[in-house]
């Protein structure tokens, strides 16, 4: 809480050295298999038989040109199926776990202790063994490879079943002084006045976190999709991605790893982006960096 | 509410009456009442329709021989049978159930150690220690993802990256991801390579360790091993209970990676069938879905044991400082 006195810095020069040559060398095994990644994808089909190294002899974007092109369908495709997955599970969870939230932690009403605790109890439940019962529920509606086949994914997100995201958000909220909330009511705001005018601009913190999480969490599940989409047009990155493993030829190696550098960029980006929120977002009495 | 109000604060202006009266409070919490439901409705819509109701139609298929393929009117009920088969004859059930025990038993104590002693190397105020922890994090975001897996896959090859880093030592590797007796620990290498999320959760509950409390060690005299062992690990308790109850339930769920090593059969010779793996088999690649979900059920009831037990071991070794003795 309080910030140490510069004086307790103990000069110690030696023994920081060390400590920092052992995170660089712990930063060094821990970023290899991301550059060998990168690497990879420019090599040619020659190479990457023979050079395991980090750089390529020869420079070979056009592996990314033949990952793009490798299936009947584009990548380009899967890319956009994975980024409206994403998206809307985005939309989806922020405003229904917002609801949720704002009633289990806010408002007075009977059997509110019950579902909290309800909600409190889904938080651990795998969602593995849902997915049988899941998948057979959204067949016999229909909504399995379908017109949209989407929905089976996207419909449990607008459901708020991420229970993770509705206790971040009670939380949250708990950090919203309540007085707030009663000087609106006093000035006529009803329950749905004070979640419009005091709590939904007040959570953006915990919305904005919410969204990113939601978004890299999605973009890379895998489990879901794979149950969920049966024709090549409706799949996303990660299940076109295992297409390559299918070829057993080796000759789809360097295209197979350019697609996957791609299909790791966006959530690239959103580190590079959003890097401090996501690190401290736990950590807010943390140090700067 | 009059003592929240700041002294010397000039009163809200406004429209708003005094206070609302008797009837206008009543009909308020009435209002209320009914926009808690209003606002809870999707979660409910979701907690019935995509919790409960799937999960009481598991149970029951656990009893039925469903597949995919028959309509549910037509399905025949096998009582017990699943349970039967799975316990007694499926030795890859027992295949499946050793594979993950010893995936979660041997990954998430190490991935928590490491997350433990970076965190340990990080907790100073210095400049870099962000950028550090910010590197640390990355594995965590893209180590769930199949691109990642592959990468894996790759690297432990016959002639991966790993193999020609031995070579450096004159040691000649193994075909890891192809030999049944190294392909899982491939799989637990991943799994200790995401270190960084625990690892940030750990570094915010070092900051809350009060500095009085390693003064006052230095002071009686104890070294640094000992300051560890007396102030850090049982103030970091909580925070090393919540990675560990978190850890464990995903470490038993882990699926993708060993989804792509084995291109979905679990292999080789089953070494990376987990339990995931072979439910998600036994559902959709067998369609014997009565059977799976019995294996849910089962799960189910194993994650709720594990957690129970976490949480009732918990109290003879977790310290919370706001207790009496803070």
């Amino acid at each position: 809480m309080t910030a140490l006195p510069v004086a307790r810095r103990r000069p110690g020069g030696g023994r920081n050295v060390l400590r920092l040559v052992v995170l660089v060398a712990i930063v060094a095994v821990v970023l290899y298999p991301l550059f060998w990644m990168l690497g990879t994808s420019v090599k040619s089909q020659a190479e990457i038989a023979n050079n395991v190294g980090l750089l390529p002899e020869r420079f070979t974007p056009g592996n990314y040109l033949d990952g793009w092109t490798n299936f009947d369908i584009s990548f380009g495709r899967f890319f956009l199926n994975s980024a409206l997955v994403s998206g809307l599970t985005v939309v989806g969870n922020a405003l229904s776990c917002l609801l949720a939230a704002y009633a289990l932690g806010r408002l007075r009403f009977r059997l509110r202790k019950l579902w909290f605790a309800v909600m409190i109890g889904t938080l651990l439940l795998p969602g593995h063994v849902l997915i049988v019962p899941q998948y057979i529920l959204f067949r016999s509606l229909g909504l399995v490879g379908g017109d949209w086949p989407y929905l089976p994914l996207l419909v449990p997100q607008f459901l708020a079943t991420e229970a993770f995201f509705v206790f971040l958000m009670v939380q949250f909220m708990r950090g919203i002084p309540r007085e707030l909330d009663e000087a609106a009511t006093i000035d006529g705001a009803s329950p749905y006045g004070v979640f419009r005018h005091v709590i939904l601009p007040l959570s953006r913190p915990a919305l904005v976190t919410t969204a990113i999480f939601s978004f890299i969490w999605t973009w890379n599940d895998f489990f879901r999709q794979l149950v969920f989409l049966s024709s090549l047009e409706d799949y996303t990155v990660p299940v076109a991605l295992t297409l390559f493993i299918d070829s057993t030829s080796q000759s789809a190696v360097g295209p197979m790893f350019a697609m996957s550098v791609l299909s790791l960029l966006p959530v690239f980006l959103f580190f590079l982006a959003f890097q401090r929120m996501l690190v401290e977002g736990i950590n807010t009495s943390g140090l700067k960096g | 509410m009059a003592l929240t109000t700041a002294p010397g604060r000039t009163p809200r202006t406004g429209p708003a009456g005094p206070r609302p009266t008797r009837r206008g409070a009543g009909r308020a919490r009435l209002g209320e009442g009914l926009a808690g439901y209003v606002f809870l409705s999707p979660w409910l819509i979701g907690l019935m329709g995509v919790t409960a109701i799937p999960m009481l139609l598991s149970l029951w298929l656990s009893f039925t021989d469903y597949d995919i393929l028959t309509p549910l009117s037509e399905v025949r009920w096998v009582g017990l049978a699943n349970y039967e088969r799975m316990f007694t004859a499926d030795p890859s059930y027992w295949h499946a159930v050793r594979v993950t025990l010893t995936f979660a038993l041997i990954a998430v104590p190490l991935k928590l150690a490491a997350a433990l002693g970076v965190a340990l190397l990080l907790n100073r105020a210095w400049r870099g220690v962000g950028l550090f922890r910010s590197l640390f994090y990355l594995p965590s975001l893209l180590g769930g993802s199949v691109a990642l897996a592959i990468v894996w896959v790759n690297m432990f090859n016959r002639d991966g990256a790993f193999n020609s880093f031995l070579a450096l030592f004159g040691v000649e590797g193994l075909p890891w991801v192809s030999d049944p007796d190294w392909a899982l620990e491939t799989l637990m290498v991943l799994a200790i390579w995401q270190f960084g999320a625990p690892m940030v959760i750990f570094l915010a509950g070092l900051k809350q360790v009060p500095t009085e409390l390693y003064e006052a060690a230095a002071v009686d005299g104890a070294g640094a091993w000992r300051r560890f062992r007396a102030v850090t690990l049982p103030m970091l308790s909580p925070v090393i209970f919540f990675n560990l109850v978190l850890e464990t339930i995903n470490g038993f769920q882990g699926f993708t990676a060993a989804f792509v090593l084995s291109n979905g059969t679990g292999g080789p010779v089953d070494s990376t069938l987990m339990y995931t793996l072979k439910l998600y088999i036994s559902g959709f690649t067998d369609l014997e879905m009565g059977y799976a979900s019995a294996m849910a059920w089962v799960f189910l009831v194993a994650i709720g044991v594990v957690t129970a037990v976490f949480f009732s071991t918990g109290r003879f070794w977790v310290h919370y400082s706001d207790g009496d003795d803070s």
